[in-house]
């Protein structure tokens, strides 16, 4: 197990190196040092001067990947790339080029934002879309599950915007039930998050609960289940002590991989909400081209996501105990 | 399963209904009734240092919190400087080379310096705050913080001890100072360096004392004398500048020149401060304001309460003809501020914005919202009279003209649209006709806006209105009214240009424009639409060249671009202001403003007149002239004068809209009490709906349930897979 | 010689070309082999899958039509002898919808209006002056008084429409019975009882239904947008019926060649990895690893930012607007398609993998037939199936990512239409008072009416073929990587 964790702790290395290269690559294309300078100096009386002097007190006056210049080790690490993206490793992310705050700082304060959405969202969408997948099931080819079908296909063939955009012009708007958009701290934040937890249970129903359903038939299609209940056992307890059991774990083990990334926010929604989430603080910082958050998030997606293979891989074995991590 | 379905439906609206007050009130309840101004804002303030604060969503919050020495009068139009912490508007005292003092009508070439002393009223006393505390022994606190007693501070409130002090000219000094600061970078230091004596040397000093290693890295800028502003006592100071600059005067009533004291930059630059915590002035301002930050939460929130130590400022008493009617001038002569605290909330998407404001949960519009133009159709087309839905609600529209100018550039160094030809000349003016902006206004601002007729907008000295006051190579002025010329004309002028129908005569082929520019969010669709449309009507052909911003500064700056849309809020109110945007020295591709990158030497000599001249008769003349040529000359589409609005709910008071100063907060004043009330009015929650859906879920599962149970009963046939 | 227009293909344009010659070559090699017929056969048997077939064809006609550009000639100079042609790209459509895109009003106006949406100030005749809702100039106008010749005025087109509706379906009807009946050699009569008693092999009932629906509701829609603005105006006064037939172009494409784009990709990738397994494996895993991780929307962004600069620089690779953004479209196609292609590969890894050790190939690898031919002529058929289901899978929710990304800047070119740029700017409308609604419920209900037709094609594809692919696939986040409105992500 630890010689496991060990060697896909190594293998994330290279994984991590070729997305920072990557993201280097691909932004400092978009932006060079001198388009991010005048980004940030402003629109308005803006010298050359100043763009020197911007890119020289950040570092960004330096070669990109090798300086020929420098000798020895000197040549790599004398390089934006080297001083931008080693720190990272270490999670040392910096200050924005925006405004100078510290990023390590801002990720740790809307993390919890984030997590106050997307917690509620995986928790309660996994249990209402498996409530629902077992009803289908349940009710198979009967009215009921047709119509759930129709109207998980209904549901994944809208829009995620029209989602959002009527959700607050009809409950919150309309029926006044809850605010439209906004976010405080603590215990009182459940008024602003009702809504676009909602939201997403509703926009991920289609996918998700069609996907468990068929699980759930193929599972109830196996030979023990016809055994359990020619012992005579009720549909309601083979579903629960068999089908539900049995089907938990490719749902479950499935949805290992997304749970570090509920850390990163959905992007749209915070927006729309107004949650000071990291997933409004990533929008942001593609709109504002404010490269150091951009290398930043990414980075953290990037760990986030490895996490998440690795807690995959951990579940198969928790999940059945027949396979051996090698 | 029913019995669970009755039992929420009853539960649910109860424990809801627990809560007093409307259900989708976002502001804790413990609030309500209180005076405090609701408000937003959509993007976090970059900077809060005076130093580096430049733009409008910065000045909400920076106007409140610092006192420079002037102020626009709050009611007045055209704007007029008045004072704030000086005790009166400075007059400048002109010096020649040889230090004699010149009468105040010299001329601009004989004067070699000018100076202005600027006294400050005595008693003024700075916010509570840290930076100030002082120990019994009267050392300051925490002036010589280690790291590890940061330990446990996270924000400006976490240090226990506060101290004030009283504003001397020193902090203006000190102020003026740290625009050389070479860890700041101030946006105006170019500019204002090429005036004030010695600036520029004082910032190379600056530089190279932080190259030489101090105990602390802290660069103590009170070693560092500066020879161009002298105080001479606690509340005089007097700044140097090179030649004359009239309009220097209006710079003092900008944040730039607001006083910083030494203590708190002392303060902030001491270890561990900002690296982690943000603890800086961009993130926890001093001033002497009438408000403070309490709260600076820009992911969310950013709160100001009023600064106990503030002394009070009479409301003004006289005003513009109708304010008195419009009830502005009820609070004359009262002690401001009104309102005890201004909450911010961040809101990105228009969308919310507007629906809270109109549930009463914003009090007022935001002036400075752009894409709010767009979103909201609050009045009729072409026409400033409110929708009747709002007015319903007891909504007050206000407009008022804006010191700005829209514009469409053409390149002037571009070989096709540019250049001082009659060809070009004529092109440029056939397609001035053709892009109309009566129809722009009416469409895209929502009626609230005027006509372009040259540079300079309205409320600003130089700009002439009234009979036959039009752009005569656009408009006629027919009925005692502009009236654009007919189409026919654009094209008659095009075939003059040498493109009859728009074919390039010379080598048969359709003349193609290309207009660049930035427009990707909303609106920016229906926008280049339109345009499409405009050059149409003369056999254009309009290809729109679509790129993110930062190409898009590339291409201004290296005069790739042909045609582009570019806007000007005026810095201060003066013509200077807005024709030094086409002064030939100030072109973009050398680093101006001048994005069209127009050059005409008769109209920069008569610029370099009129830039040093006193507002008057012989100033008006030269600027009629320079205007003419412009006209003439067309290097810009004047697209049109944007109106200031501003919506606001009924118990809001005193509200206007002043382009110029951001420091209204104080003189607003409201009424909780009604707020509270049609707040409760317009908030009714309606429950039904939930009830309904969950009847119909119940309807649903009951037939399905039964049939189940039937067939348990009959022995537990089997469901088919 | 004077052409009245000069063609013009647009990369798009090519490129759906060469996937339709494609898709027909295939349709002619796949009827001639039973094998490969039976599992279509079980698709046309399938009825919501026939149905959505029906309305997909509808929007495929459309998008093809919109495919055909060319530039109209101007009307200019006889003289200079050589004729100049127009800057903007015109397409089939646009000449059959004309009337539709000429009658542009000033602003909103509301469906089927013969008025302006908002008040104005004219001047009356006498000289002063009246705040009215202004005429529209082509909506309506040719009736006299709207207020009591408008209603008989709309019903009347609408029994119009809906005879001219009734007839064309009839004729249908009669064509396809009798084209049955000749091709099985049953009696018209037999036939057409069959039909409508649903005892024919492919559901021909429930299709000839939906296209009569199809028919009911588009005939007179287009009949009565003659006078009027059917779904009415946008801002700028463009028929919102229009833009939204235009949109539909732009979703197939990005729904189809995005798909088109990342196939080499992956089915290379994935086979090789699978078959060759070793450090080929490694690499191509290390590679689809590293640009998963990368949170999707962030790279698409980087990548759509970088092209548009390319673009920007080389102004004189595209003579017309409309080439331009056809660019943009075309490379925002291949980045989804690059940044896709990873899940895909992943499947066909290992379904490679699986069959590598399948007994017939290990035999083939043992008689020394190389390893490209066992993969062309083994391992490739058999994987086509999966191939297949990503295909029809992917582009429901590729459309949708349109408008996501074009919500967020890094869409499709502004200047296009598409159901993102038409939502982007309606979306604002809402809180207009009193709303405008028109123009959100026009893209709403055409792209919904798309994405689920696609969605139940797909559905009864992926049945046929393979119904066991169905978890691996349409696991949510296969394709929540350009969903960020997907919340939780």
């Amino acid at each position: 197990m630890i010689a496991f964790l060990v060697r896909r702790i190594l293998y994330a290395i290279p994984i991590l190196i070729g997305v920072n290269v990557l993201t280097f690559l691909l932004f400092f294309i978009v932006n060079s040092p001198d388009d991010m300078a005048r980004m940030q100096l402003g629109q308005k009386r803006v010298s050359d001067e100043a763009v020197v002097k911007w890119k020289q007190e950040r570092g960004y006056d330096k070669p990109s990947f090798f300086d020929a210049q420098a000798s020895g080790i000197r040549k790599i690490t004398n390089t934006i790339f080297f001083e931008k993206s080693v720190p990272l490793f270490w999670f040392d992310f910096g200050r924005a080029e925006a405004d100078g705050r510290d990023i390590a700082h801002e990720i740790r304060s809307r993390m919890w934002p984030s997590l106050a959405i997307a917690l509620p969202v995986f928790i309660v969408g996994m249990l209402s879309y498996i409530t629902f997948a077992l009803l289908m099931a349940f009710f198979r080819a009967t009215y009921i599950d047709i119509a759930g079908i129709l109207l998980c296909i209904f549901a994944m063939s809208v829009s995620g915007l029209f989602y959002i955009i009527g959700g607050q012009y009809v409950i919150s708007k309309l029926w006044n039930l809850v605010p439209i958009s906004g976010y405080v701290g603590g215990l009182n934040a459940w008024k602003f998050l009702v809504l676009p937890v909602v939201i997403g249970i509703v926009g991920g129903v289609g996918a998700s609960a069609r996907w468990y359903r068929t699980i759930f038939i193929e599972e109830i299609n196996r030979d023990y289940v016809r055994t359990a209940r020619a012992k005579g056992l009720s549909e309601w307890r083979v579903l629960f002590r068999h089908v539900l059991h049995n089907a938990m774990i490719p749902i479950l083990t499935g949805a290992v991989v997304a749970i570090p990334l509920l850390f990163l926010g959905s992007l749209i929604t915070e927006s729309f909400f107004s949650i000071p989430g990291l997933g409004s603080y990533t929008i942001d910082a593609i709109s504002q081209q404010d490269f150091s958050v951009v290398r930043a998030m990414v980075f953290l997606g990037s760990v986030l996501y490895i996490i998440g293979l690795i807690l995959t891989d951990i579940s198969y074995t928790v999940a059945d105990p027949r396979i051996r991590l090698q | 399963m029913k019995g669970i379905i009755t039992i929420l439906a009853l539960v649910l609206p109860a424990s809801l209904g627990a809560c007093s007050g409307p259900w989708n009130d976002p502001y804790p309840a413990q609030e309500a009734g209180k005076n405090i101004l609701y408000s937003s804002f959509s993007e976090r303030p970059k900077h809060l240092d005076p130093v580096q604060s430049y733009a409008e969503n910065e000045a909400v919050f920076t106007a409140q919190i610092y006192m420079p020495p002037l102020q626009y009068h709050y009611l007045k139009r055209p704007y007029e400087l008045t004072t704030l912490a000086a005790t009166e508007v400075p007059k400048p005292t002109y010096y020649d080379a040889a230090d004699r003092k010149l009468p105040e009508t010299a001329g601009g070439a004989k004067v070699a310096y000018s100076v202005y002393e600027i006294h400050i009223q005595a008693g003024i006393m700075y916010q509570p705050h840290p930076a100030f505390a002082k120990d019994e022994n009267g050392k300051y606190r925490y002036h010589q913080l280690k790291r590890e007693d940061l330990k446990d501070v996270y924000e400006l409130r976490d240090f226990k001890y506060t101290g004030t002090r009283e504003l001397v000219a020193d902090d203006y000094a000190f102020q003026i100072r740290r625009l050389a600061h070479p860890k700041l970078h101030s946006p105006i230091f170019g500019l204002i360096s090429e005036y004030v004596v010695g600036l520029k040397d004082y910032a190379a000093k600056l530089q190279e004392a932080t190259k030489a290693p101090s105990a602390d890295g802290y660069l103590d800028l009170l070693q560092f004398p500066l020879d161009g502003v002298q105080v001479v006592d606690a509340h005089t100071y007097r700044i140097k500048l090179k030649g004359k600059y009239p309009q220097f005067v209006y710079w003092l009533a900008m944040p730039f020149f607001a006083p910083i004291p030494w203590e708190a930059e002392r303060f902030y630059s001491q270890p561990g401060m900002s690296e982690g915590k943000n603890l800086s002035l961009d993130w926890y301002p001093v001033g002497t304001g009438a408000y403070m930050l309490t709260v600076n939460d820009p992911n969310r929130i950013m709160v100001m309460e009023r600064n106990p130590n503030f002394a009070g400022e009479p409301y003004p008493s006289e005003g513009e003809d109708g304010d008195k009617a419009a009830g502005l001038l009820d609070d004359a002569g009262k002690m401001m501020p009104f309102i005890d605290k201004a909450v911010f909330s961040l809101e990105k998407e228009s969308i919310p914005y507007w629906n809270k404001f109109l549930q009463g949960y914003y009090d007022a519009s935001g002036i400075t919202s752009d894409s709010f133009d767009q979103t909201v159709q609050i009045t009729s087309s072409g026409d400033v009279t409110l929708a009747d839905e709002m007015r319903k609600q007891d909504i007050v529209l206000q407009t008022s003209v804006a010191t700005s100018v829209m514009y469409m550039g053409f390149n002037m160094i571009d070989p096709v649209v540019g250049g001082d030809s009659e060809r070009t000349r004529k092109l440029r003016q056939a397609i001035s006709i053709a892009v109309d902006q009566e129809e722009f206004i009416s469409i895209f601002t929502n009626g609230r806006g005027i006509p372009g007729q040259g540079p300079i907008p309205p409320g600003i000295f130089g700009h002439r209105e009234g009979l036959g006051e039009i752009n005569p190579y656009v408009y006629d002025w027919v009925n005692s009214k502009p009236e654009r010329k007919p189409i026919a004309f654009a094209k008659k002028l095009l075939a003059e240009a040498g493109y009859p129908n728009g074919i390039d005569k010379a080598s048969g082929k359709p003349l193609v424009i290309y207009f660049d520019t930035t427009m990707s969010g909303v609106g920016g669709k229906s926008r280049i639409d339109w345009l499409t449309k405009q050059f149409q009507k003369i056999d254009l052909q309009l290809v729109v060249r679509n790129t993110d911003f930062n190409r898009f500064q590339d291409k201004i700056r290296k005069g790739t671009a042909q045609l582009f849309f570019f806007g000007w809020n005026a810095d201060y109110p003066d013509p200077e202001n807005f024709l030094f945007l086409l002064y030939g020295p100030q072109s973009r591709i050398k680093s101006g403003e001048n994005a069209a990158n127009y050059q005409n030497p008769e109209y920069d000599r008569m610029f370099e007149r009129m830039q040093v001249m006193e507002n008057g008769p012989e100033r008006q003349a030269l600027i009629d002239q320079m205007v003419e040529i412009l006209r003439r000359d067309a290097p810009w589409v004047y697209m049109l004068y944007p109106k200031d609005y501003t919506l606001a709910h009924a118990w809001v008071y005193n509200r206007k809209p002043n382009k110029m100063a951001n420091n209204g907060l104080k003189y607003q004043r409201i009424d909780p009490q009604l707020r509270q009330k049609k707040r409760a009015e317009w908030n009714h929650p309606v429950v039904w709906p939930i009830i309904v859906l969950l009847a119909v879920l119940a309807l649903v599962l009951t037939p399905a349930v039964q049939s189940y149970r039937r067939r348990e009963r009959a022995g537990g046939k089997l469901l088919p897979a | 010689m004077n052409l009245p227009f000069k063609p013009v293909i647009l990369t798009t344009d090519a490129l759906i070309f060469v996937l339709f010659a494609v898709v027909a070559i295939s349709a002619w090699y796949i009827s001639r082999h039973q094998h490969l017929l039976a599992p279509w056969k079980k698709v046309a048997r399938s009825r919501s899958g026939m149905i959505a077939a029906v309305i997909l064809l509808v929007f495929v006609t459309v998008g093809l039509l919109d495919s055909l550009h060319f530039r109209p000639v101007l009307p200019g100079d006889a003289a200079v002898g050589k004729a100049n042609y127009a800057v903007d790209v015109m397409s089939v459509f646009d000449v059959i919808a004309a009337p539709l895109k000429r009658k542009q009003e000033k602003t909103y106006s509301a469906p089927l209006s013969a008025y302006l949406f908002a008040k104005e100030t004219v001047e009356l005749p006498d000289g002063s002056e009246a705040r009215v809702f202004p005429r529209l100039t082509y909506g309506g106008a040719h009736l006299k008084d709207p207020a009591t010749e408008q209603t008989p005025d709309i019903v009347k087109r609408i029994v119009a429409g809906v005879a001219i509706a009734a007839l064309a379906w009839n004729i249908l009807l009669l064509c396809v019975t009798f084209w049955l009946s000749h091709r099985h050699g049953h009696s018209v009569r037999d036939t057409w009882s069959a039909i409508w008693k649903g005892h024919t092999e492919m559901p021909w009932r429930e299709m000839l239904v939906t296209n009569g629906v199809v028919f009911l509701v588009f005939v007179p829609m287009m009949v009565l947008s003659a006078g009027y603005h059917v779904l009415g105006t946008d801002k700028v006064g463009q028929d919102v019926f229009y833009l939204t037939l235009k949109s539909i172009r732009t979703g197939l494409v990005i729904g189809t060649l995005t798909t088109l784009v990342m196939l080499p990709f992956a089915l290379l990738l994935g086979i090789l990895a699978g078959y060759l397994r070793g450090w080929v494996d490694d690499i191509i895993q290390y590679l689809y690893t590293t640009l998963n991780s990368i949170p999707g929307v962030l790279l698409i962004a980087a990548s759509v930012l970088i092209l548009q600069g390319v673009i920007d620089r080389h102004q004189d690779w595209f003579q017309t607007a409309s080439e331009r953004a056809d660019a943009r479209l075309f490379l925002l196609c291949m980045i989804l398609g690059v940044t896709s292609w990873t899940g895909l590969c992943r499947l066909l890894r290992g379904e490679s993998l699986k069959l590598r050790e399948l007994d017939y190939i290990q035999a083939a690898r043992a008689f020394g037939v190389s390893d490209y031919r066992i993969i062309t002529r083994h391992i490739l058929p058999n994987v086509m199936h999966i191939v297949l289901i990503a295909i029809v899978m992917d582009f429901s929710g590729l459309i949708l990512a349109e408008a996501v990304l074009s919500y967020v800047g890094v869409g499709v070119d502004p200047t296009m239409n598409s159901f993102g740029t038409m939502i982007n700017s309606a979306r604002m409308e809402m809180a207009r008072d009193p709303m405008v609604w028109w123009s959100l419920a026009s893209a709403f209900a055409f792209m919904l009416l798309l994405v689920l037709s696609a969605n139940l094609f797909a559905d009864a594809v992926r049945d046929a073929f393979d119904p066991r692919i169905r978890g691996r696939l349409a696991s949510p986040g296969f394709l929540s990587k350009y969903l960020p409105a997907t919340p939780g992500r």
